[in-house]
């Protein structure tokens, strides 16, 4: 059977800060990586455009839960967007595109559409 | 059958209360009555003398009627003087003879006191206490056209309501700063003043006179201290009551030094067969102007004729509730809280002139006294409370609010009607208020932008809140003190339980003492807390996913995610060099700069990355971190000071900079700004500061919880004269004292507002030290002060923490591409979406 995605290698373990986020670039554009060391799994990928200011920033949010929720605030403008479901809880038609991410070993690995590899959108 | 014989001397309010007791008792069977009366009429209610002139005769005055004292057998003398007393043959003598007495009772009463002024006898004089006096004024007031009063107390404004039911031009001469200043505080005196020079009676506070000559105008011309005058008709002193010992004098009682027929607790005099009540005894050195007490001391008299063993007068609550010129006054217990501790509650409706002023105990349980003027419906409950030393409920203040329209009054805020005045200082309305919730704003702040409301002195604050709590409960807006759902505390509760539990993580503090995980409300918070607590640096592990954005990257994010670069530039001083080293570095990373408010630079639209490699050029030219990011110290504007100025008193710019190195790198609830000032010309601004310093002749001069941006306010003067180490000292203190106990995010100028005794209290705390912390705040910056550290410098030279600036993490190289320039004026900037229209 044929798999339209693949799991890329971002980055390593090292790079990530524990209940905060990082940015990455992918052949997809920026993804933001949240490092929530309690939670089961305990990586989140949004996009790292924050939809309200078109910058890309939200990696550098505060992260948190709402309500049980996990959630990161946007650093501009402080809405505040669901980690597993890119909701925006302020604004019901606003959400942010999510990715599956999963750490093997010492790798993050991002779940990106096939045939684009990093290199090309790069 | 009677075979001893009771003489009353007196036949006043207190004379006849003691009759009507004791006609009432067993005792009455025993005692033949006597009663003399030096008045031609029977005993009348003199608290309502002034009716007397709008329409009352004495017969609807009288306390009794003359069948009375017939029925009860009492043998009335009116008209009648006692001339003397003789103890050893128990007999008084009077103008028609001798009479035997077994008990002697003295209800004397009192005389009016006329202050020792030159022309004080002339015949357009009065006193104001008899009808006989009454008929003297009204004869006197024929044909004229003003007269005045002198005495602004409880009997002074009864006269002034009689000169005015006479037709004249009332005037009330007071030589105190207030009206009625024994029952009455000074906004309590004010408001009395509003309501009754509203209904045309003029209030002349603050003068003594000095002489009353003829006039020119009119009869007579009265001169005051201050050299002013005031010309009238006729003139009526009511300059308090002296009590009427004469005829104990006259046989030797015990009198007290100033006057008052020295009686114990059975209102017994120095000589036990006769005895003292009313205005004329002397209680525990007390004199009783009010007919409460004499009442009492009536009925306890009466027991004590009866044998009573028990009955003891044991002082009297002098409490009053009256209505004068028609205004309600109240007064209960400690009106002015000499109580230690006491605290205030007031309520002031300027509009509809009612001005509530409660005094509650050191631990808010209990009242201890109050003011009322305008409206007494509050008087019943209040005496009770305090009286009985009930217990207070929640919210104390709901006891002064005023009643819901008709019926019971209720309590709690609801009860204030719409019209009612919450903040005086600017007129607003808790219609006002309401107006504003429903235009959207959603807490106390965002109501205090909208109406002003408690801006002005703050004193409203407390009561603001109050009905900003209510109505946003009743729209179903849950109101709470809670800093977030992480924690059921305040900030302050949070900042006591980090110090106290000696807390050094977020994640210790959330795990013994909140729920979840934190958000971005309370993670900044304890971070700022815990900077405060433990100085550590706000990049360690711990402590960088607390902070926001802009303190995690030590810079200020701009709209397009890049970010802007202040170094510290400690009173705007600047050499050559350094300005020469800014310039090269905002060419070469081609930032686009600007002067800031604050006298420094800031340079706009470093990227993520570039930031650390910005920041080691400029440590290496001698900067340091500006923290403009931060909730802590922004700058301290100064102004050249005498180095310069030729009207400079003080070094201010010295000064600024030493304030600025000093407070650096300071976590606090909020950013803090400071100015300092070097002459009265005030041109580095500082009364808009959080903490502002003038320069005077003698030191500096300190403002504190001053503010510019959306809502401006005046800074308070602090303290006067300052040497440099006073100041310091003093700055010490006040900042420390903020940063404990404000809420997240509350600047000082709001934490003033809302601070319970406002800037008295903060001075008792910091200048008298009525806490006994003043060392401990003192002793807790000097430890930040000696722990400080350049953010910068320590990010720099820490591979780990470098590794936090990469844009993205697996591509160095790469260019956030929503990060597009154009150029404008010579300067980069961001290109905007309004930009790509076509010209």
């Amino acid at each position: 059977m044929r798999t339209t995605s693949q799991w890329d290698i971002v980055c390593t373990v090292d790079d990530l800060v524990p209940e905060s986020g990082i940015a990455v670039w992918t052949p997809e554009g920026p993804v933001a990586i949240f490092y929530i060391p309690h939670r089961l799994p305990a990586l989140f990928a949004i996009s790292h455009t924050d939809p309200f200011s078109g910058a890309n920033v939200l990696a550098r949010g505060i992260t948190g839960d709402l309500k049980g929720e996990p959630v990161v605030a946007s650093p501009l403008y402080k809405q505040h967007f669901n980690l597993v479901t890119g909701q925006c809880l302020e604004d019901d038609s606003v959400k942010v595109r999510t990715y599956r991410v999963l750490l093997d070993g010492k790798a993050v690995r991002l779940e990106v559409s096939k045939a684009k590899t990093l290199v090309e959108a790069a | 059958m009677s075979n001893k014989t009771l003489i009353v001397i007196g036949n006043g309010m207190v004379g006849h209360h003691f009759l009507e007791q004791f006609a009432a008792s067993p005792a009455a069977d025993d005692y033949n009555v006597i009663v003399f009366g030096e008045e031609k009429q029977l005993a009348y209610d003199r608290v309502h003398l002034s009716e007397y002139f709008s329409g009352s005769t004495h017969a609807d005055l009288a306390m009794g009627t003359a069948d009375w004292y017939t029925e009860n057998n009492i043998d009335l003398h009116l008209h009648e003087q006692v001339a003397g007393i003789d103890r050893e043959a128990r007999t008084v003598t009077t103008a028609k003879g001798n009479y035997q007495y077994d008990e002697l009772v003295l209800a004397t009463g009192s005389y009016p006191f006329v202050p020792p002024i030159d022309g004080k006898d002339n015949d357009n004089c009065f006193v104001y206490r008899t009808l006989d006096d009454l008929d003297a004024i009204r004869a006197c007031a024929a044909g004229a056209k003003t007269g005045v009063v002198v005495g602004g107390g409880l009997l002074g404004l009864e006269a002034a309501n009689a000169l005015k039911s006479l037709g004249l031009d009332a005037h009330v001469v007071e030589f105190a700063p207030r009206l009625m200043p024994v029952q009455l505080d000074e906004d309590g005196g004010a408001v009395l003043r509003n309501k009754i020079e509203e209904l045309g009676v003029q209030v002349h506070n603050e003068k003594a006179t000095t002489g009353i000559v003829d006039g020119e105008d009119c009869r007579l011309r009265m001169n005051f201290s201050d050299d002013d005058f005031l010309e009238t008709d006729l003139i009526v002193f009511s300059a308090g009551i002296r009590p009427q010992d004469a005829l104990a004098r006259l046989c030797e009682l015990d009198i007290g030094e100033r006057g008052g027929i020295v009686v114990d607790n059975q209102c017994t005099t120095s000589d036990p067969h006769i005895h003292a009540i009313g205005e004329c005894a002397l209680w525990n050195k007390q004199i009783f102007g009010l007919v409460a007490p004499g009442y009492t001391m009536a009925r306890t008299l009466s027991a004590v004729l009866n044998g009573d063993g028990e009955a003891a007068f044991t002082g009297a609550d002098m409490s009053t509730k009256l209505k004068l010129l028609g205004v309600d006054v109240g007064s209960i217990g400690d009106a002015h809280a000499n109580t230690p501790g006491a605290r205030n509650i007031r309520f002031n409706d300027e509009k509809a002139g009612h001005y509530r002023r409660m005094v509650v105990s050191e631990d808010g349980k209990k009242v201890l006294g109050a003011i009322l003027v305008g409206d007494n419906s509050h008087y019943d409950t209040l005496l009770q409370y305090a009286l009985n030393g009930i217990d207070l409920p929640e919210n104390p203040e709901s006891l002064i609010l005023p009643e819901s329209q008709g019926g019971a009054p209720t309590l709690g805020p609801d009860a204030l009607p719409d019209t009612a005045q919450i903040c005086s200082c600017h007129n607003v309305s808790k219609g006002d208020i309401c107006c504003s919730i429903d235009a959207g704003a959603t807490d106390l702040g965002a109501v205090k932008g909208e109406t002003k409301a408690s801006s002005g002195c703050g004193g409203c604050a407390a009561l603001l809140k109050n009905v900003v709590d209510s109505e946003l409960e009743k729209r179903g807006v849950e109101v709470s003190k809670d800093i977030c759902e992480h924690f059921p505390y305040s900030r302050q509760d949070l900042f006591n339980i980090v110090k106290v539990n000696g807390i050094r993580t977020f994640r210790t503090l959330i795990e013994q003492h909140g729920s979840g995980h934190g958000c971005d409300i309370c993670k900044p918070a304890v971070g700022s807390i815990l900077a405060t607590c433990w100085n550590e640096h706000i990049l360690a592990t711990d402590h960088v996913p607390l902070q926001d954005t802009n303190d995690t990257f030590m810079a200020n994010m701009q709209k397009n995610g890049t970010y802007s670069i202040v170094p510290r530039v400690p009173g705007g001083e600047i050499t050559p060099d350094k300005l020469i080293v800014l310039g090269e570095v905002a060419k070469e990373y081609n930032l686009y700069t600007k002067i800031t408010g604050g006298q420094r630079v800031d340079l706009f639209g470093a990227t993520l990355s570039e930031l650390p490699e910005i920041w080691e050029k400029l440590i290496a030219a001698g900067f340091e971190t500006g923290h403009a990011y931060g909730k802590s110290l922004r700058t301290v504007k100064s102004c050249v000071g005498n180095t310069w100025c030729r009207y400079g008193v003080q070094d201010s710019t010295g000064m600024a900079i030493f304030l600025e190195d000093r407070y650096k790198g300071l976590r606090a609830p909020h950013k803090v700004k400071m100015g300092v000032s070097g002459c009265t010309r005030e041109c580095a601004e500082a009364q808009s500061k959080d903490i502002g310093v003038i320069a005077t002749e003698n030191g500096w001069n300190l403002y504190v919880c001053g503010n510019g941006g959306m809502r401006p306010r005046h800074a308070d003067l602090f303290a006067t004269d300052l040497d440099d180490e006073q100041l310091i000292k003093t700055i010490d203190r006040v900042l420390m004292f903020y940063v404990r106990t404000a809420d997240r995010l509350q600047r000082t100028s709001v934490w003033m507002e809302n601070m319970e005794g406002g800037l008295d209290y903060l001075k008792e705390v910091v200048l008298e030290n009525s806490l006994g912390i003043g060392e401990e705040l003192e002793q807790h910056m000097a430890d930040l002060v000696g722990t400080y550290q350049c953010e910068w410098k320590t990010a720099v030279e820490d591979p780990e923490k470098r590794k936090r600036f990469r844009e993205f993490v697996n591509a160095p190289e790469k260019k956030d591409p929503v990060q597009v320039w154009t150029t404008e004026r010579d300067q980069r900037r961001p290109l905007l979406e309004t930009d790509a229209e076509p010209a």
